[in-house]
């Protein structure tokens, strides 16, 4: 039989759906507050650190700044395949049981 | 002696007939564009939204062209070539909004609204003044964020093509108002790729350019700029002293993206949430590969143009990236690099018109004015008219701005985005007890406070007011205005429940998780 809105919405499965998406987000938007504060807090507080030569004259600042923006990008790409990867079918197993 | 030689052969400021050409080329093939796409605009889905038939390719090509504007293409090179590495970490903080995007919004962003981020926030609330508050902070954003790209445009544009500023006022207003009067969203996001990918091209090539005069080694490059400019080019500098700035900063920074209704406004040109979540993977890695190789042509520039004859041009750097240019280039080079500069300009503004047109015509007018009931035809014809006037306002506003500092206008528009905008459409989509009543204080006390706070920061009361000392000492004050936006919201709509607004939570649920009802 087809589930009503409010069976969905107290059903164990589409608790956990919305529970593991704001898990994943959350814990994502920490790790991104970590790469990027911790990039900045550094910068605050220890200038010598990144001046240091890593080549000849480039400083390790340089490669560290490449990475928060990498970093940033595999964060999302993360994120995305998740979505795709899990969270999409469950929400297309759940919305299919509606249906039923 | 590099630098004396290349002064005396600048020709920035002087009409330049390969600029003219390109600039021409480019106008011609973007009003083709809306040519063909005014044929495909009729409904009001088409006009806001393309139809939702935009691919999550075309959509992350889209979405990098709103963002990346002239400023921080001319900007950041310019800042890299005058402050060497600090530049490089003001880039870096340009990216960071898009990964929280992903993971806060996208997705129920997309499932929840129609055509503007308004209708996210009124889903379950009541339209009249949820509609006009969401409104004023997206209408403000927008306005802050034109000044600052008008105003930019026309000195821009004096300097490149040596074409007045009123002028190039005018021009711009013309050319941005035919994409987005005739071709709606559908041109102004052809427009977006057309331009993403000419500035994506352009500043490849001039990297790929300074790459080569240093053996394809960036070690070199370093060696170079150590050489001329001494090894603190290459360190932090004094850009991040204070970690309360910093923070802050980086807090408008972040969540200010969520905030910026032509930004939001892209979700829902896209089929499906998947689709809109895939656009933001492209949008991240055609932006983080822009600020990553933006530093490089700024080192270059300070190399191989030189620090005095940059500032000599402009004491803001912002005419590195086309010095370069034609120190590597000729004339030819240079005036395909002003003329992507200029296409730059027109595509951002034709974004901010559409976003602040459909605020006006759909938030206000449709579900304000006419209550939600209004007949095809007549949302089509008010939205024409909505931006007729917002792109004569953003014209008037260039011009009277002309010659004042707007630099802080952009952090302004960021803090406004984040603080007015941003945490109501949180709360909005996770928070059951949310209220009217809660979103209306939450969204005024956002706009109203990062507004006076900055007025009274060192960033307008030192820097453009000339008084002694500030009476807020934070620069940017989203720690400050964002947080209170959001503790109002929430003790707002504690103080009164809304029953009406609990009971429709469950379809607002099962729509943001599930995209059951989206449109």
């Amino acid at each position: 039989m087809a589930k009503s809105t409010h069976e969905m919405l107290e059903s164990p499965d589409f608790k956990r759906l919305v529970r593991g998406k704001w898990t994943i987000a959350i814990v994502l938007t920490i790790l991104l507050f970590i790469v990027y504060y911790g990039f900045i807090l550094l910068i605050a507080a220890d200038k010598p650190f990144l001046a240091q030569k890593i080549g000849e004259y480039t400083t390790l600042g340089i490669p560290i700044g490449v990475g928060v923006i990498v970093a940033a990008w595999v964060l999302t790409y993360i994120y995305v395949v998740w979505a795709n990867r899990v969270h999409d079918v469950e929400v297309s197993r759940l919305v299919e049981e509606m249906k039923k | 002696m590099q630098a004396a030689q290349t002064a005396a052969q600048t020709v920035i400021g002087q009409r330049n007939n390969a600029a003219i050409i390109f600039f021409f080329l480019i106008v011609a093939i973007t009003l083709y564009i809306t040519y063909w796409a005014a044929k495909r605009t009729r409904s009001t889905k088409e006009f806001y939204a393309a139809g939702r038939t935009v691919s999550a390719f075309q959509n992350g090509l889209a979405l990098s062209g709103d963002y990346m504007s002239a400023a921080s293409f001319l900007g950041i090179a310019g800042m890299v070539s005058l402050k060497g590495y600090d530049g490089m970490i003001y880039a870096t903080g340009w990216l960071v909004g898009w990964p929280a995007l992903m993971f806060l919004i996208a997705g129920p962003l997309r499932n929840l609204g129609k055509y503007t981020f308004a209708d996210v926030v009124a889903f379950r609330l009541k339209q009249t003044p949820v509609r006009i508050a969401a409104a004023i902070g997206g209408i403000l954003t927008v306005l802050l964020y034109t000044i600052a790209q008008m105003v930019g445009a026309g000195s821009l544009i004096k300097l490149m093509f040596g074409i007045d500023y009123v002028w190039a006022e005018l021009i711009v207003g013309a050319v941005m108002l035919l994409y987005v009067l005739f071709g709606g969203m559908i041109a102004t996001t052809w427009v977006q790729i057309v331009k993403a990918a000419l500035l994506l091209g352009g500043v490849t090539i001039l990297t790929l350019m300074v790459l080569a005069q240093f053996g394809w080694n960036p070690g070199d490059l370093y060696q170079a700029v150590s050489a001329k400019l001494g090894q603190k080019a290459l360190e932090p500098g004094g850009l991040v002293t204070g970690k309360i700035d910093a923070i802050s900063l980086g807090l408008a920074l972040m969540f200010g993206l969520l905030g910026l209704p032509h930004i939001l406004m892209r979700f829902y040109t896209v089929p499906d949430a998947k689709a809109a979540r895939t656009s933001v993977l492209y949008a991240t890695g055609f932006i983080g590969y822009f600020y990553i190789i933006i530093p490089i042509v700024g080192f270059g520039a300070s190399v191989l143009v030189g620090r005095d004859l940059i500032t000599k041009i402009d004491k803001g750097g912002n005419m590195a990236a086309p010095l370069l240019a034609e120190v590597l280039g000729g004339t030819p080079f240079l005036g395909f690099i002003a003329a992507v500069a200029f296409a730059t300009i027109l595509a951002v503004v034709a974004g901010l018109t559409l976003a602040g047109a459909s605020a006006l015509s759909h938030d206000i007018y449709v579900n304000v004015v006419k209550k939600g009931v209004a007949t095809e035809q007549e949302q089509v014809r008010v939205a024409k008219m909505a931006t007729v006037v917002f792109g004569i306002l953003a014209v008037l506003l260039g011009v009277l701005f002309k010659g004042q500092n707007v630099a802080f206008m952009v952090g302004l528009a960021f803090a406004v985005a984040c603080s007015a905008n941003f945490p109501a459409l949180l709360m909005s989509i996770v928070w059951k007890r949310f209220t009217t009543a809660g979103a209306v204080s939450s969204i005024l006390t956002g706009a109203f406070l990062s507004v006076f706070l900055i007025i009274i920061s060192p960033t307008v009361w030192v820097d453009v007011l000339h008084k002694k000392e500030a009476l807020f000492p934070i620069k940017n004050p989203a720690i400050v205005s964002m947080t209170a936006a959001f503790v109002i919201g929430i003790l707002v709509s504690l103080m009164a429940r809304e029953p009406s607004a609990e009971a429709m939570f469950e379809d607002e649920k099962l729509r943001t998780y599930l995209a059951v009802g989206a449109e």
